[in-house]
């Protein structure tokens, strides 16, 4: 705002939710992220959860800036370390919600172990990544979900390495709501992140997001609206297939659509039914079903 | 049969275990850990008594996973620990460096091993002093205590939460493998004879709270989550709203706040023992397992009528340098015996400032200092003041 109010300007439906105050971002003109993080906030009020027991914790990058600028609660950690902050917060603090923000390289590079445990311990955390295929805030290097033959200035001559299929390893871990949209698919999109963030569990919800200014330039999509036709032209719903069956193969379509959705107990439900020793002995374990609602979830 | 928070009596156990009851003692409810020798005791005590306290205890992929872990539990209102040893200390050095940025309460046991890399992991060495002071990049002040027996090394926990609720930070127990795994007598007191710090929580309402505008103390008042205050933690330069600032001069004033709440405390953080000092020409300063070493050392030169004494550094961090430098002007040398070629020695002889000679009793680790060699050198550096 710079100090700068010649103008009334009318409130935002979404300004009770944002840091007014630390606006203009640091995003680009034509990045994705901005249109994921009006998604979150818009899933966020449509929970009708109370906004203080709603928290924000992101790692390093340019997603992770989103935690700087959510009026929550809200934790900008070290680069890859978002998980296991907000595995303490939550379980400090089980009736709280805690959502992760963070970007592809962010989330399964530096911070993939943490990652995959997470998914396995099926601890109640909403994950939402914004993947924009390249590291975006240091200039666009390759990234673990960069294109094989894509070009990003770690790999002018084009990505030698095979990219993850983010959600189908989200689902291999044990992840219990497994989502990808574009940032195209917003009322999609935001529906998924009200599931998401309503699951008792892990949820897991991919967002392509276009980068223009770091990776489309390198790559022949260098306007804004290129990336983002791109995506709109290619993109395919295909809800509920195997996630392993929702390959990004950017030269045909691109699958997006909610493929995962089961229950499983969180690690809360069974840290507690253990230490009451209420599950009998091993191997000869009695399998509780997850019980239903939210409450001390973790 | 779950047993109570504080396991009040006498006990014979070892000094990782007297650790996690002092942390239990000291209200702590969420541990998270990696296993690791000679640290694994304190996580495996930690895994069933958290539960019988309704605490929380969880193994995590890391130390990078266990440091991030404490940080959120913290922030989530909770007193939480982590404990390791050199590689896993070194594994979270970036996160205790958040822990610092973002003055966030809790205590990480390092319960040290002979280094570099995995050097010698069931053996003793006190080789990671410089790296808790330094370890973690950029500029700050730390905490660090160094307990020489199990009883300390419950009692030192117990302090370690209490300097970390009131600085809020992390605090450092700087242990090592001999005071970890060996047993001895543990007086745990009775509940009410244990001081309990909490950290200070913001009074005034959300709109007017600044979570980083240092009360009485330099420190402020901290809302975890949960509080209604929204606030905005970041490892980001911030200023006082807690909101990134990319300048020097919001760059001075945070590393100056977290710099000057533990300096400009420094006396009231600093605790030593003296032994034998009344009348000493010789001093030994000694901290951790050393100090047993120096103490026998101590006992045997008063023996044969030399007047040598002890001081037993309790706190390492910030390094209690009024006291060395009035010391440096009232004995004829000072020894130092530590597990390392030479760490805190440096220190010493910084304070001493050359008003005395300072002299180094040293191995790089895998058994304890020899009392015959501090003995020698009290022997030594008497003659040679002579």
């Amino acid at each position: 705002m710079s100090g700068k109010k010649t103008k009334n300007i009318p409130p935002h439906p979404q300004d009770g939710l944002l840091r007014t105050d630390r606006i203009p971002h640091i995003w680009c003109s034509g990045c994705g992220i901005g249109t994921v993080f009006s998604s979150v906030i818009a899933a966020i009020q449509k929970t009708g959860l109370p906004l203080d027991d709603v928290a924000m914790v992101s790692g390093i990058g340019c997603t992770g800036r989103m935690a700087g600028y959510i009026k929550l609660d809200s934790y900008h950690t070290t680069h890859g370390r978002a998980i296991p902050f907000a595995t303490g917060l939550k379980l400090a603090r089980p009736q709280g919600t805690v959502i992760v923000a963070s970007g592809d390289g962010d989330l399964l590079a530096i911070g993939g172990n943490h990652f995959i445990h997470a998914a396995r311990r099926n601890l109640d955390l909403t994950v939402i990544c914004v993947n924009n295929l390249n590291y975006g805030m240091t200039g666009g290097q390759n990234a673990p979900s960069t294109p094989f033959g894509a070009k990003t200035t770690t790999t002018a001559l084009g990505n030698p390495e095979e990219p993850f299929n983010f959600c189908d390893l989200a689902a291999a871990c044990g992840s219990v709501f497994v989502a990808r949209w574009t940032s195209l698919h917003i009322r999609r999109l935001v529906d998924s992140i009200v599931k998401g963030t309503k699951k008792r569990g892990f949820s897991f919800i991919e967002v392509l997001a276009p980068c223009p200014t770091s990776f489309g330039r390198r790559n022949k999509m260098r306007n804004p609206l290129d990336m983002v036709r791109f995506y709109h032209e290619r993109s395919v719903i295909r809800n509920n297939i195997n996630p392993r069956e929702a390959v990004l193969d950017f030269s045909k379509n691109i699958v997006v659509g909610e493929f995962v959705d089961i229950e499983r107990p969180t690690w809360l439900d069974n840290y507690q039914l253990i230490n009451r020793r209420e599950l009998g002995e091993w191997p000869d374990l009695y399998q509780k079903a997850a019980p239903p609602g939210r409450k001390a979830a973790g | 049969m779950a047993r109570e928070a504080v396991m009040s009596g006498t006990y014979f156990m070892n000094g990782d275990e007297a650790c996690s009851e002092g942390a239990l003692a000291a209200g702590c409810r969420f541990f998270a850990g990696y296993p690791i020798t000679p640290a694994t005791e304190i996580a495996e005590r930690m895994s069933s008594r958290l539960p019988e306290v309704g605490g929380i205890y969880i193994q995590m992929e890391d130390e990078m996973a266990s440091m991030a872990a404490i940080l959120g539990a913290s922030w989530g209102g909770v007193k939480a620990m982590t404990s390791t040893s050199g590689p896993g200390f070194s594994l979270m050095m970036e996160n205790i460096g958040l822990g610092l940025c973002t003055e966030t309460p809790c205590v990480v046991v390092n319960v040290q091993r002979a280094g570099p890399s995995t050097g010698l992991p069931t053996l003793v060495a006190q080789g990671d002093m410089m790296q808790a002071r330094w370890g973690s990049h950029g500029h700050y002040e730390i905490i660090a205590l160094c307990p020489s027996s199990p009883q300390e090394m419950f009692d030192f926990t117990v302090r370690a939460f209490n300097l970390s609720e009131t600085y809020r930070l992390p605090v450092l127990v700087m242990a090592d493998e001999v005071v970890g795994h060996m047993n001895e007598r543990v007086v745990i007191p009775a509940e009410d004879k244990i001081e309990r710090i909490e950290r200070t929580r913001p009074t005034s309402p959300p709109e007017k709270y600044l979570p980083y505008h240092p009360g009485p103390g330099g420190v402020a008042p901290m809302a975890c989550f949960g509080d209604g205050h929204r606030v905005h933690v970041t490892g980001l330069t911030h200023d006082e709203r807690g909101y990134p600032v990319m300048d020097a001069a919001t760059q001075e004033q945070m590393v100056g706040r977290i710099t000057q709440k533990v300096s400009q405390n420094a006396g009231k953080i600093a605790s030593c023992e003296m032994a034998d000092m009344d009348d000493a020409e010789v001093a030994v300063v000694a901290y951790g397992i050393s100090a047993r070493s120096a103490r026998r050392a101590v006992c045997d030169a008063r023996d044969q009528g030399i007047k040598a004494g002890l001081v037993k550094l309790n706190t390492v961090w910030p390094f209690p340098e009024d006291l060395i430098r009035d010391l440096a002007g009232n004995v004829r040398a000072m020894i130092m015996p530590e597990i390392n070629l030479g760490q805190m020695v440096l220190e010493l002889e910084r304070c001493a400032a050359g008003k005395c000679p300072v002299r180094l009793v040293a191995h790089a680790g895998g058994s304890i200092i020899r009392p015959a060699a501090v003995l020698e050198a009290i022997e030594a550096a008497l003659k040679e003041a002579r």
